[in-house]
């Protein structure tokens, strides 16, 4: 019994729901906000450390046994998630007080905010395929909330589809359940994997566990990623660069826990699909990424490649191409949710959405010129940053694998991410200044703060990677050994 | 033009306690049998949008001051704080446990802290279904 797994998930909903109560004062719902989500890093980090020196965790909510009731499962890759994505969102909370956006603030934009993460943080956190949907449904009807806040038109248009589309794609994960629950009579992760390992997934379960692909491609962006784009454009930039570091990654997360501990034993059916997937969205990504001149659309694009590299590590399915996978699902949390607040606040700056209407903002903005440098080499996987382990990682596991495709379609979509935002780079910060000193609109410290927290921490993560290494290995390790979890997640073996 | 709805009124006068009596009832069922905090919460809200359907927004507002949202999100504490609480007794969080008390007037009778849960989620469900259905009602 480990009742600090609870935490959370509960933290962030016990603090969302208090500062309800708390409408008219803005800085309660600021400070508050931040408070609990500090709470919850420091309280995942325990976590992690924990899991690293005793092993697996598990919590029986009501004291049900497995697989009868709902358990949580921590082991490193679930916590390792879950510290990355409540670290992201303190400081997506902070650039959000600063940017002081009232009319959201009144409706609730905090209490949202932190209902989000709970879902995210339940979704990683949970051992059941049920419990699964059910944190994913609270983390989807937060955004549906936080997608159309504010009425802005084009809110509404790009709203109307993100809820369409994910409604969908709750509908046939509701319906793979019920084939699964059918088929093999239990719903507990770890179970399922014994279950599926005795009957030595035959075609039916082969089946069934495309379904779940294809519902998770369409949460992750994996091929089906046309929803995205659109979306992640209309938001505000606290709550884009939110979406962007947590929603897909929370795809890619179910994609793994899937295919790694469930749906392994056809990898020949399985994870060819998903790598031609990969190599799919890498392209389509690339070509997004270079062809429009709309900054946010650049962006949004970036987060598909990224979903496909990722991807491309699983599909390769070796213990280097998981580990290269699990460093680059970190690096990306932080640096996705960096360059959307990068975007979103030269937005900000100058009120232009294409980059070839300014220039020559490095006069102006020295500092968050050079902190944009330093986001695209750690995007590009350059070496001193974040990106560069989890690149180098992916791309010797899948030439060991043979995948020969994969790792050069990886390594060019990388050239595609370097040119697509050094592009905007070249035209945005350097050339003739176009904003006059004196009518430049100043970017606060308190906006700058949370970027240059994530600058600094991809550098430090890509330089202090010795530090990670244990966590990574260990989280690898469980995703390649199955009968590490399912001996953890389950009292005895069934 | 003012519709005439001296009938509908005065049915909804006396159908509204029938309701919450149900409503109730169907509660307090829940432990052993068909009901609980959802249904009963419904069963419950089902009376207070009637009320609102017979009467006018503001006349059931002045009746009954109650802020919806802070009662949904009071309902949503209670439960949570209700699982919580089993985390000072050493056991694992949503616990519940149940005894038998002697009571005046009812004799035996089984209490369980998951009646304390499912207030929680009664209340919860009033907020939102009476939340949603105002919403809809106002003027956008």
């Amino acid at each position: 019994m480990n009742n600090i797994l609870v935490f959370p998930m509960i933290l962030p909903i016990v603090a969302g729901v208090g500062l309800l109560f708390f409408r008219t004062s803005r800085s309660i719902q600021r400070w508050g906000s931040i408070a609990a989500m500090t709470a919850v890093f420091s309280i995942s980090l325990f976590i992690l450390t924990t899991v690293l020196s005793d092993g697996i965790m598990r919590l029986d909510f009501g004291e049900w046994l497995p697989p009868f009731g709902i358990t949580f499962v921590a082991d490193a890759f679930a916590m390792l998630l879950v510290s990355a994505a409540s670290l992201v969102s303190i400081l997506c909370l902070l650039y959000a007080a600063f940017a002081r956006d009232e009319q959201r603030e009144h409706f609730f934009l905090y209490p949202f905010l932190l209902l989000l993460t709970a879902g995210v943080n339940g979704s990683f956190l949970t051992g059941d395929l049920f419990n699964l949907f059910v944190c994913f449904e609270v983390m989807l009807l937060a955004s549906y909330v936080l997608m159309t806040l504010g009425g802005e038109r084009r809110q509404l248009v790009e709203g109307v589809k993100y809820i369409l589309i994910n409604i969908l794609s709750s509908w046939l994960f509701l319906l793979g359940i019920a084939y699964i629950y059918g088929t093999l009579g239990t719903l507990n992760m770890a179970h399922l994997s014994l279950r599926i390992a005795e009957a030595g997934q035959p075609p039916l379960l082969t089946t069934i566990s495309i379904l779940f692909l294809v519902v998770f491609s369409l949460k992750a962006g994996l091929v089906l990623y046309f929803w995205l784009p659109g979306s992640y454009g209309a938001l505000p930039t606290a709550v884009s660069a939110l979406f962007a570091a947590l929603l897909t990654k929370v795809g890619v997360y179910a994609l793994f826990r899937t295919f790694t501990l469930l749906f392994y034993h056809e990898p020949n059916i399985t994870h060819t699909i998903i790598g031609w997937m990969a190599v799919a969205t890498m392209i389509g990504g690339s070509i997004g990424a270079i062809a429009y001149k709309d900054i946010r659309k650049i962006a949004s694009y970036n987060v598909v490649i990224a979903v496909g590299f990722m991807l491309a590590g699983l599909a390769a399915f070796n213990l280097e191409a998981i580990e290269g996978a699990i460093y680059y699902l970190l690096h990306d949390i932080l640096v996705k949710g960096l360059l959307f607040l990068s975007i979103g606040s030269i937005i900000y700056a100058t009120g232009k959405t294409r980059f070839d209407e300014v220039s020559g903002l490095i006069v102006n903005y020295p500092l968050f010129g050079w902190m944009f440098f330093v986001t695209i080499l750690s995007l590009g996987g350059i070496p001193p940053f974040s990106g560069f382990p989890g690149k180098i990682l992916i791309g010797q596991g899948s030439i060991a694998a043979g995948e020969y495709v994969l790792a050069a379609v990886a390594f060019a979509s990388s050239l595609a991410v370097l040119y697509s935002l050094i592009r905007i780079f070249l035209s945005m910060f350097w050339g003739e200044m176009s904003i006059r000193r004196k009518d430049q609109v100043p970017l606060t410290k308190g906006r700058l703060a949370p970027i240059l927290i994530l600058t600094l921490l991809t550098a430090g993560l890509g330089l202090g990677m010795n530090l990670l290494s244990p966590y990574v290995s260990e989280a690898a390790n469980v995703l390649m050994n199955p009968e590490l979890y399912i001996n953890k997640a389950l009292n005895k073996p069934f | 033009m003012r519709e005439n709805d001296v009938i509908l009124q005065t049915v909804s006068k006396i159908a509204v306690f029938i309701i919450l009596t149900f409503g109730v009832y169907l509660f307090l069922a829940g432990h052993h049998h068909p009901g609980g905090g959802f249904i009963g919460g419904l069963t419950l809200s089902s009376a207070f949008v009637l009320l609102y359907l017979s009467f006018d927004v503001e006349t059931v507002n002045a009746g009954i001051p109650l802020d919806y949202r802070k009662l949904a999100a009071t309902g949503v504490l209670i439960s949570v704080c209700t699982g919580m609480g089993s985390l000072l007794f050493g056991s694992a969080f949503l616990s519940q446990t149940f005894a038998y008390f002697n009571l005046p007037l009812f004799g035996k009778t089984e209490l369980a802290t998951v009646v304390l849960f499912e207030a929680g989620v009664a209340l919860g469900v009033i907020g939102v279904v009476v939340t949603i259905i105002t919403s809809i009602s106002g003027e956008v």
